[in-house]
């Protein structure tokens, strides 16, 4: 059976043809996370799944191999989320510098849980799960794909309240 | 698995394994090696048949020099190699791997879903005890489908089913989603698997080690007691099953590595066998009581008892037989007719045409093939002088191209069409020609959704860009074929500038498939009932068969004809005779040779000379008082038939109907006498598949009540038609079908029995039997192929202001046919229970109707109400509906009108206005 599927954006396409020409011809889904991150770009930070079957459509993948990608991924999101997004490492070397009062401070701060958005939209604290490679400035976390290092409450609040 | 070619060329491979030396085949694992050699591995991702995933690391084997054990499944032997699998190292490992997993294992014991778990088997056999590892928080179940119950706390994330769903049968619903510790099975977005895509093939049951996916319904931990091998009653395609029984019950049924299915099923083969069981089962035979007048009306199944009484059968068959005999003596043979089944097995269609001709003594004797394929026969017969297949479906293996036309595989034919798709993932260039955009579309590389109706000019155009651009091959024209130069002369017509805006195909594209088509080193062509049902259904077959003529796509591996055929046995039926213009063989009964040769082997001197009449012309015939009397075996023409009010009428008008089946069906409402009859687990007789390849069906149960087997039913009605006939075993019908089918002669009930199926044509006893036929030219008077042009001839009924829409019938996945037996299944009809309709959205939209909203859909001829389905693969302006449903029959609506050589109806194409019911 089938559903009424949406078009890719021109933007979003023109992208995905960027991608497209650095692989061979028959390897289209290499590109399909730089495809996804293109249309989440495009879509508020989250991909819909009428936008996850377009990808797939786009670059002649089964749905299930897209779906399985975006969810895999801790920098896909399949559901809206804040604007601004902010993932904590609690990985080892993070936790032993104490990543896990972070995470509290952070949670009282927003009066959020980790894996929530705040109900203005503003923020949204990200489930982290792996280390993000920067073991050395731990604790550490990562706003808009910013990396901010050796953390403290305050300088926690500080990044968050420059953001608007 | 198939034989991999390599194997039998390349040296052997020594090894040493577990300190003793081994061989192993090119290409074979250490696992599968060690298997060969009776040497068990533990092993749980692996299943044999599949790509091996190396996930589960269950395998483990040290081999020396290595500083790492290496995953046995995964790894090929080399020269020399010392492989371990029973040392501490070894064992420790695996040990370990079974205990990890089994502490995942819901109370950490034993899989509750399943008898046969492979992982208690294992831990068992390596002593695995009670695990040291806290359990895993445990997922709830998923019992949303009707089919298939889901308890992932049973899963081990081996991801058999992953590649049961993705790399088998290609249906894409299953997904490995999530990471680390969240890591799960999923069906589509992590949805419940009875809202997902799924399509419930079950291939993932049949592969899951554990009982994670289990049969809905089965109460866990029965263990079969008998396992019969047998064939799928359904369709064309032909699969082999078990059925598993447990106190002479069927409890389920898995697929068996049939040459036609390699153990793949569909919902219908695998769900679809409880019909067997359903209270509406005729148990005793049924005799119209005097004064209950028979009309038009349709009867529902609870008015059985108001119209008919209970009778011996004796009794009943005296009636039945005695009306007959009597209407033969009063007006004549031809005031009798036949209909016969594809739905029987071979011996039982050779049987009744033997009936009708010998005991009737007319040739009025047909079956739904006439309804299918009787066009693409005519064309084959009348072209190549065959109709079979050239090749059969699992050669899309060894094609290039391969062209799939006015077929929904994916619906009609599942397990060939998961070949298709492996062979599209494969890298084979699918065409898929259709004007339904269906599942196959998705894989295929060319997607030709050209208009309804104009397949002649659409194939016309491909031919005439082969013939302009130069790429026909002149060696085989010239060697094997006749009439080239009328083709040419047609096709010229058609240029694809001029068909584009007839077929709605662009230029382009045509000639670029021309062209692919015609270059490639093997291309196949596939077509299905989008072809053959209408008015030039003989015409679009012409045309198939001129364009693997002109190009020589035929007669070699991968490269050929392939009508898909629709019944699990439409072709034995038709091999065996059960058509009116040929006795078996498709030897015609004008020819006085062939009569006389029939007239001794079935001592019967007064063989009727005149060819016979098809369905749609018996129904005719009804209406015109010349045939009065009927015998119906197995055959629903109350709801299979187009135009069914004329049809209905017709077998109301009847004088005499007898009725053989095994429920009160659409057409039994019409009958004087019902004869109960066996379904096909209750009986053991022979099935021809759309591969040629006959198959023994054996029988696993007995039938209910006082029902009787066909055979034993169809002798005893010959007995009282006044033919003595001796057949103590079914296999005695068997051998004579060899005397009176060259093609099967060389076939013997013991090698059918030994090997369950055999390839025809087998002329020789011990030859293997031709898969690949029309090697050297065909078997016509010149032993050359003729090319039969076609012009353009438009449907019957078109589109008008008052009837604007194109109403196309079909079938659905879960429903076979008049829905007799699979709406009485419990699992196919929970998913697909009520009579739906499907439309584009935009036509939908211009109703401002809603999916799930009732639609009326009327045509010249009648009207029906259904459900409104949206869906983008029909065009805008066509409405679509399966003419399985009693309550919304389609073919209240459907043309008559027939082909002129085929005489099968237009059921694609006829003109309909559709309005929102509120
Ligand atoms: S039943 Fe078939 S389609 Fe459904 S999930 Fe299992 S393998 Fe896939
Ligand atoms: S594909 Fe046909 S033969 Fe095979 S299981 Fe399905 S209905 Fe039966
Ligand atoms: S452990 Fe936090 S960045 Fe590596
Ligand atoms: S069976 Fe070899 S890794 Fe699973």
């Amino acid at each position: 059976m089938n559903d009424i599927t949406i078009q890719l954006s021109q933007h979003a396409r023109a992208e995905i043809e960027h991608w497209l020409k650095k692989y061979p011809p028959n390897r289209k889904r290499s590109a399909v996370l730089a495809a996804l991150r293109e249309v989440q770009h495009e879509n508020q930070g989250y991909l819909t799944t009428e936008l996850m079957d377009a990808v797939a459509d786009y670059l002649g993948m089964p749905k299930i191999a897209v779906y399985e990608v975006a969810s895999f991924y801790s920098m896909l999101e399949t559901k809206p989320v804040g604007r601004h997004s902010i993932s904590i490492c609690t990985n080892i070397s993070c936790m032993l510098r104490g990543a896990d009062d972070i995470v509290s401070h952070l949670e009282r701060k927003l009066g959020i849980k980790t894996g929530e958005s705040t109900s203005d939209g503003k923020f949204y604290l990200k489930q982290e799960e792996e280390c993000l490679a920067a073991c050395c400035g731990g604790p550490m976390l990562m706003v808009d794909h910013v990396y901010h290092e050796n953390l403290t409450n305050a300088r926690v609040d500080e990044i968050l309240d420059k953001l608007d | 698995m198939a034989a991999r070619p390599e194997q039998f060329t390349a040296p052997m491979i020594q090894l040493t394994f577990n300190g003793t030396t081994m061989e192993a085949r090119p290409g074979e694992t250490i696992l599968e090696c060690a298997k060969r050699h009776g040497i068990a591995i533990p092993h749980l991702c692996y299943k044999p048949g599949y790509r091996a995933d190396g996930n589960c690391r269950v395998c483990m084997v040290e081999i020396d020099g290595e500083r790492v054990l290496a995953p046995s499944c995964s790894r090929t032997p080399s020269v020399g190699m010392k492989v371990h699998s029973d040392n501490p190292r070894a064992v420790k490992a695996q040990k370990l791997i079974l205990e990890l997993l089994k502490s995942d294992m819901p109370g950490q014991g034993g899989s509750p879903h399943s008898p046969v778990s492979e992982l208690d088997h294992w831990a068992a056999k390596l002593g695995v005890g009670k695990p040291r590892f806290p359990q895993r928080q445990q997922p709830q179940s998923d019992l949303s489908n009707p089919a298939i119950a889901v308890n992932l706390d049973a899963c081990i994330q081996c991801t058999r089913c992953v590649r049961a769903c993705r790399e088998e049968q290609v249906n894409d619903v299953i997904g490995y989603a999530y990471r680390g510790k969240h890591a799960k099975i999923v069906f589509d977005l992590d949805d419940a698997m009875g809202s997902s895509t799924c399509v419930s093939c079950g291939e993932c049951v049949q592969a899951c080690p554990t009982g994670a996916l289990m049969p809905a319904r089965l109460a866990a931990k029965v263990l079969p007691d008998r396992q019969v091998a047998s064939v799928c009653p359904y369709c064309g395609v032909g699969c082999q099953i078990n059925y598993n029984l447990k106190d002479n019950r069927i409890i389920f049924v898995n697929g068996r590595d049939g040459p036609a299915n390699q153990s793949r099923l569909c919902v219908k083969g695998r769900y679809g066998f409880d019909y067997v069981y359903h209270p509406d089962r005729l148990t005793n035979p049924w005799v119209r009581k005097s004064g209950m007048a028979k009309t038009e009306r349709l009867l529902s199944s609870s008015e059985l008892t108001q119209y008919f009484r209970p009778a011996t059968w004796d009794e009943a068959l005296d009636v039945a037989a005695g009306k007959l005999n009597q209407i033969r003596d009063d007006h004549g043979p031809k005031a009798l007719a036949g209909f016969g089944s594809a739905k029987g097995s071979n011996e039982e269609a050779y049987l009744f045409q033997k009936l009708v001709r010998t005991g009737f003594g007319t040739n009025n004797v047909d079956h739904c093939t006439r309804l299918c394929h009787a066009s693409s026969v005519a064309a084959l017969l009348e072209t190549i002088g065959s109709g079979a297949v050239s090749n059969p479906v699992v050669d899309v293996a060894e094609a290039e191209v391969i062209i799939v036309i006015g077929s929904r595989a994916c619906e009609n034919h599942p397990v060939a069409a998961t070949f298709m798709k492996n062979a599209a993932k494969a890298g084979k260039i699918l065409i898929v020609i259709d004007p339904y955009r269906s599942d196959l579309a998705r894989h295929a590389r060319y997607f030709l959704q050209f208009r309804p109706d104009t397949d002649v000019p659409m194939l016309n155009s491909l031919m005439h860009t082969i013939v302009k651009e130069n790429l026909q091959n002149d060696t085989y024209i010239e060697k094997h074929t006749e009439g080239y130069a009328a083709l040419k002369q047609t096709v010229a017509k058609y240029s694809p500038e001029k068909v584009a805006p007839i077929c709605g195909i662009s230029a382009e594209t045509l000639k670029e498939v021309a062209r692919v088509y015609a270059r490639s080193r093997a291309s196949i062509i596939f077509w299905g009932m989008g072809i053959s049902q209408h008015i030039h259904g003989t015409d679009n077959a012409r045309c198939l068969i001129s364009l693997a003529l002109l190009t020589g796509q035929i007669g070699r591996p991968g490269t050929g004809l392939h009508p898909l055929r629709g019944q699990n046995n439409v072709q034995g039926a038709s091999d065996v005779g059960l058509i009116p213009m040929f006795y078996p063989n498709y030897q015609s009964v004008s020819d006085p040779q062939i009569r006389d040769k029939f007239a001794v082997l079935w001592q019967a001197p007064n063989l009727d000379a005149a060819r016979g009449l098809t369905v749609v012309e018996i129904i005719h015939a009804i209406h015109d008082g010349v045939i009065k009397g009927m015998y119906i075996m197995g055959e629903n023409p109350a709801m299979s038939d187009p135009n069914l009010n004329h049809a209905r009428a017709a077998l109301a008008k009847l004088e005499h109907l007898v009725v053989q089946d095994i429920f009160f069906t659409e057409t039994a409402g019409y009958a004087d006498v019902i004869l109960p009859a066996s379904a096909f687990p209750e009986k053991t007789g022979t099935f021809t598949n759309t591969d040629r390849l006959v198959q023994l069906g054996r029988q696993a149960i007995e039938p209910p009540g006082d029902a009787r087997q066909d055979l034993w039913i169809i002798l005893e009605m010959a007995k009282r038609i006044g033919l003595n006939w001796n057949y103590p075993e079914v296999k005695d019908i068997f051998n004579e079908i060899r005397q009176a089918t060259p093609s099967m002669s060389g076939m013997t009930w013991e090698r059918l029995e030994q090997e369950h199926s055999l390839t025809m044509p087998l002329l020789k006893e011990g030859d293997p039997g031709e898969r690949v036929i029309f090697t050297d030219g065909f078997p016509t008077k010149t032993r050359r192929g003729k090319f039969v042009p076609a012009d353009y001839i438009a449907a019957d009924e078109l589109p008008d202001a008052e009837y604007p829409y194109v109403f196309t019938t079909g079938r659905q996945l879960e429903h076979w046919h008049t829905g007799s037996m699979t709406r009485r299944s419990e699992v196919l009809n929970a998913i697909e229970p009520d009579p739906v309709a499907s439309f584009n959205p935009l036509d939908l939209a211009k109703l401002e109707a809603r999916p799930g909203d009732t639609i009326q859909i009327q045509s010249k001829r009648g009207a029906i109400k259904a459900i409104a389905r949206a869906d983008t693969g029909v065009q805008p302006g066509v409405v679509f509906m399966a003419f399985c449903y009693h309550e919304a029959a389609a073919n209240l609506i459907t043309n008559e009108a027939m082909d002129p050589f085929g005489k099968i109806p237009e059921y694609k194409y006829c003109a309909v206005k559709i309005s929102a019911v509120t």
